[in-house]
């Protein structure tokens, strides 16, 4: 999976490179979001403008660290979905579950 | 007047690196439905879903101890009506034993079928000594 990490003051920002989210590379972001989580990165946002798809498992690599970081008091955050991904966030109701924010600035800056 | 059908056959190794190239099909059978009034890039995305889950079912159900295993997906479309066939030769499964999501409580896994039950018309599975076969359609009017 092609990703990269910017550190803007305490939140690690992961930056989703691929334009998919599928079986194929999803098991590797669950496995690189709770590797994250167990070095201490508890503020984490998830920022996924070029994502212009995910499927069933792509969500649950994403939910799988939004649990992992409640369990640590921290937040977990997604930012920049595009529209047709956010539409697979309201058919599982997971947008009521995820903090949403439409730009990492939003975040970072309150 | 030429029938108007279109249909694709694809056999792929049982490998999840494939799942992108079987959803770009869903997309692109979209865009040549010049006559659909509905939402098109809602559907590009829908059958590249639904193509990607149903691909990544049978692939997670093959037979692992078989490297050989492929997955069969067979997508026909005959004037208004979408009908794919994704073929495995595991052990299969009971489509009615599968839950819905429990929205208040979500779960990691099991939002696959789900997806393909609430952006589809009709899913069946179908299980033979020899091959199983989940059948999707959808209709486009």
């Amino acid at each position: 999976m092609n990703l990269h990490i910017e550190k803007i003051n305490k939140f690690n920002v992961l930056n989703i490179d691929d334009e998919r989210i599928d079986a194929h590379n999803s098991a590797e972001l669950k496995d690189y979001i709770l590797q994250m989580i167990e070095r201490g990165e508890h503020h984490i946002i998830v920022q996924l403008q070029h994502v212009r798809f995910i499927d069933s498992s792509g969500l649950g690599a994403l939910l799988s660290g939004h649990k992992n970081i409640l369990a640590k008091s921290g937040r977990f955050v997604l930012t920049n979905i595009q529209q047709q991904v956010l539409t697979m966030f309201e058919m599982t109701r997971l947008n009521r579950v995820f903090e949403i924010y439409d730009s990492v600035n939003e975040v970072t800056d309150n | 007047m030429y029938p108007s059908i279109i249909q694709v056959d694809v056999i792929i190794p049982t490998q999840t690196k494939y799942l992108d190239f079987i959803g770009s099909i869903g997309e692109r059978i979209a865009k040549e439905l010049d006559t659909y009034t509905g939402d098109k890039a809602a559907l590009a995305y829908q059958l590249n879903l639904v193509l990607t889950e149903a691909t990544a079912n049978a692939i997670k159900h093959a037979n692992d101890q078989n490297q050989q295993d492929i997955v069969r997906v067979s997508i026909c479309l005959n004037e208004n009506v979408l009908n794919i066939k994704v073929y495995d030769k595991g052990q299969g499964f009971d489509l009615n034993s599968v839950p819905e999501p429990d929205f208040d409580n979500p779960k990691e896994g099991g939002m696959g079928l789900f997806f393909i039950r609430s952006t589809m018309d009709s899913v069946t599975y179908t299980k033979s000594d020899t091959e199983n076969v989940l059948e999707i359609i959808k209709n486009l009017n």
